[in-house]
């Protein structure tokens, strides 16, 4: 048993210990965590973003990624999609008793290694062992501090004429996930997006190119995003459906499942919304970026269908991107 | 020659407006098509081929959904078949979301049932193995379509001699419902779109009784946009040409025969039922299958027979589900579309599963109404 988390190592005294100082600091050390002080004393010198998200999936090791990649990707993205640079991040585990102890070293070299994409440190965490049978595996909850390098950004800020670009094919995450999950054993070359859109940011702000809202869109895909601009904003979105990148492979399962790929998740994309006038040189920004070398202009803000958004085909007919909604379930015939 | 893209050839813009055109010129007459199939229902609304076509051309969707057309009654057998914690009830897609009398799969499982959806019978093999104290109960449904997986499964079963397997058949047929419509002469229908997935398996032959019958088209088409359309183009053309025949448009994969080998295996292990209860349209018979009497040893519906209830259940006084299924109302047409009844919490079956009418007409066909707002 000496190579699976036990729940000892959850209970705070030597194992636990251990623990920390020989497979966390291995991977996440920096003078802050360090010093293991109750709390981390850090120095900010501008309005920061903060946001917290925990992360479940399963499997837990996919193509493309596994989930201590998407536990620094996803938070890293979130303040990113805010205009701020990540720089500190809290880390929880929450721990099936037997993990297997190999595992949790290659989630958590996985996750040194996405960290250093961006310079984000983990500066204070935790860890806590739950019975077999508490939890599916391998829960990780990750918090993360940004500096506001890009004031301004919001959901509410779209007006007709703005223009919308997504970085890239979308749905690839979900897809990834849904034909790797047992019960599908499907066989499939599809790989997660998962990748931290930091860089991206950063070199469509070094630009100067205007942002007027971001968004990455992870659970409920591109429809997600879209429909709670048009809401928030109350105005109209128009997508030109044929200018919507997705993969072959994506198309392919979602026809067989009888699922829409833009309510598939997404973990590397972001959707831009710039005033009318930028698009091109933002899109010219993007497709330079190894993070978004498909980017594509996908459509306009509207004054019709006030919190709508709208699919036109290449054939001249419009349609409604309904917002996802339930349980994804598999068509049956 | 470069291979068919089976996207994006068939959903080609220039191909889909030049078959609207030759619609648009060659339509003379008033026609409405019901498109039996709610997959076919669903590529109308998706694609928004209705905004294509000229005001002859109307569409009455069709009782052609799984989903849309099990009674409550049957749903209430899974709920009860799912509450022995020796059980496992396993089932496809959607079905889990259909509301019986009092609950749902979905909401059984919330409480801790153990209900799992399947992507294919085959997977009830795997937790047969996996769980080898527990009953598995495999609720099958579906149209001519999905009946040979069942029917391969059940052939697995007894072959391999595997003792934890039960099968509650809910398998049903698309002719039957078809007469039953036709001859009720509520709904005013000239064509009908066939389904091409259901006569792969069961041959274009079935239509023939309803064009002799009915005088009425029936073209087995695909479900891409440009199989619809060549589809429709085709009747314009059987009217036009004063001919009343089935024809195969899907001829990729659609014989006059089918599968004869599905159907032999279908055959051996299953046999029209007596009665079965269509929801919202009533009592058709012979419109489902059931297990012949040799494996009753299987059939779940034999073996938990005490268990099961047995009374007939009512649709939702406000869902209007029945009259969709028949023809003679659209779902705009109901009360509660959109209001009380949403695809998150659906009253009726037709809101349920996303091959029902309203569920189509919900997710995308509200494109107008928005507007007006």
């Amino acid at each position: 048993m000496e190579n699976r988390i036990l729940l000892s190592h959850g209970g705070g005294g030597e194992e636990t210990q251990k623990l920390i100082k020989n497979l966390f600091f291995k991977y996440f050390s920096n003078p802050i965590l360090e010093k293991m002080e109750d709390a981390a004393v850090l120095n900010t010198n501008s309005k920061i973003a903060f946001t917290t998200d925990s992360f479940t999936i399963s499997p837990i090791f996919f193509k493309g990624g596994d989930i201590g990649k998407l536990s620094i990707a996803g938070t890293v993205n979130d303040i990113a999609m805010m205009g701020a640079k990540p720089r500190f991040l809290s880390c929880s585990f929450i721990i099936e008793e037997g993990f297997p102890f190999e595992d949790l070293e290659k989630i958590v070299k996985s996750m040194s290694e996405e960290m250093k994409k961006t310079e984000v440190k983990i500066v204070t965490g935790d860890t806590k062992v739950v019975p077999k049978g508490s939890v599916d595996k391998i829960f990780i909850n990750t918090t993360g501090i940004g500096e506001i390098i890009y004031d301004g950004i919001s959901a509410s800020n779209l007006e007709e004429g703005d223009i919308i670009l997504v970085s890239g094919s979308i749905g690839d995450h979900g897809a990834c996930i849904m034909a790797q999950r047992e019960d599908i054993e499907m066989e499939s070359e599809i790989s997660s997006d998962c990748a931290s859109l930091w860089p991206l940011v950063k070199d469509l702000i070094n630009s100067g190119v205007k942002i007027k809202a971001m968004r990455d869109p992870t659970r409920g895909g591109l429809s997600a995003v879209l429909n709670e601009w048009a809401n928030q904003s109350k105005i109209g979105i128009e997508i030109e459906e044929e200018k919507i990148p997705i993969k072959d492979e994506v198309q392919g399962l979602c026809e067989l499942l009888g699922l829409e790929a833009y309510t598939l998740a997404n973990e590397g994309k972001l959707v831009l919304v710039v005033p009318k006038g930028e698009e091109e040189k933002a899109l010219d920004i993007m497709l330079k970026s190894p993070l978004g070398k498909d980017s594509q202009i996908i459509g306009k803000v509207i004054s019709d269908y006030k919190g709508k958004v709208i699919l036109k085909s290449s054939y001249g007919t419009r349609r409604i991107m309904e917002p996802p909604a339930g349980e994804l379930l598999p068509r049956i015939c | 020659m470069s291979p068919i893209d089976y996207i994006k050839d068939f959903r080609d813009s220039k191909r889909i407006k030049a078959l609207a055109k030759l619609i648009q010129n060659e339509v003379d007459r008033p026609i409405n098509i019901m498109e039996v199939c709610g997959g076919h229902t669903h590529t109308i609304m998706k694609y928004g081929l209705k905004q294509l076509l000229p005001d002859e051309i109307d569409f009455i969707h069709g009782p052609g959904c799984p989903v849309c057309i099990m009674p409550k009654e049957r749903i209430d057998h899974a709920i009860t078949l799912a509450q022995d914690e020796n059980n496992i009830l396993a089932t496809l897609g959607d079905m889990i979301r259909v509301p019986g009398s009092k609950s749902s799969l979905q909401k059984e499982r919330a409480k801790g049932k153990n209900i799992k959806v399947v992507y294919a019978p085959f997977d009830a093999l795997k937790l047969a193995k996996d769980n080898p104290t527990k009953n598995i109960i495999y609720f099958a449904i579906g149209f001519e379509t999905t009946t040979p997986m069942t029917a391969a499964l059940i052939d697995k079963v007894l072959k391999e001699n595997i003792k934890n397997i039960y099968f509650h058949i809910n398998h049903v047929l698309v002719p039957p419902p078809i007469k039953a419509i036709m001859d009720s002469k509520e709904a005013i229908i000239d064509a009908f779109i066939g389904p091409s997935h259901v006569s792969v398996i069961a041959g274009a032959k079935i239509y023939q009784e309803i064009v002799d019958l009915y005088k009425t088209p029936v073209v087995v088409a695909g479900f891409e946009p440009l199989d619809i359309l060549e589809s429709i183009l085709w009747i314009i053309r059987q009217f036009k040409e004063n001919r009343r025949e089935v024809e195969i448009q899907y001829s990729r994969a659609v014989t006059w025969e089918g599968n004869i080998k599905a159907q032999q295996l279908i055959n051996k292990y299953m046999q029209p039922r007596e009665n079965f209860r269509w929801r919202g349209i009533g009592d058709i018979p012979y419109s489902a299958l059931k297990l012949k009497d040799d494996y009753a040893e299987i059939d779940a519906e034999k073996v938990f027979l005490d268990i099961l209830p047995n009374e007939a259940i009512d649709d939702h006084k406000l869902c209007i589900c029945g009259d969709i299924l028949k023809g003679t109302a659209k779902p705009y047409d109901c009360k509660v579309f959109g209001t009380a009844c949403t695809p998150q919490n659906p009253l009726g079956s037709c809101m349920v599963s996303s091959e029902g009418a309203c569920a189509a007409y919900y997710k995308y066909g509200k494109v107008k109404l928005v507007k007006e707002v």
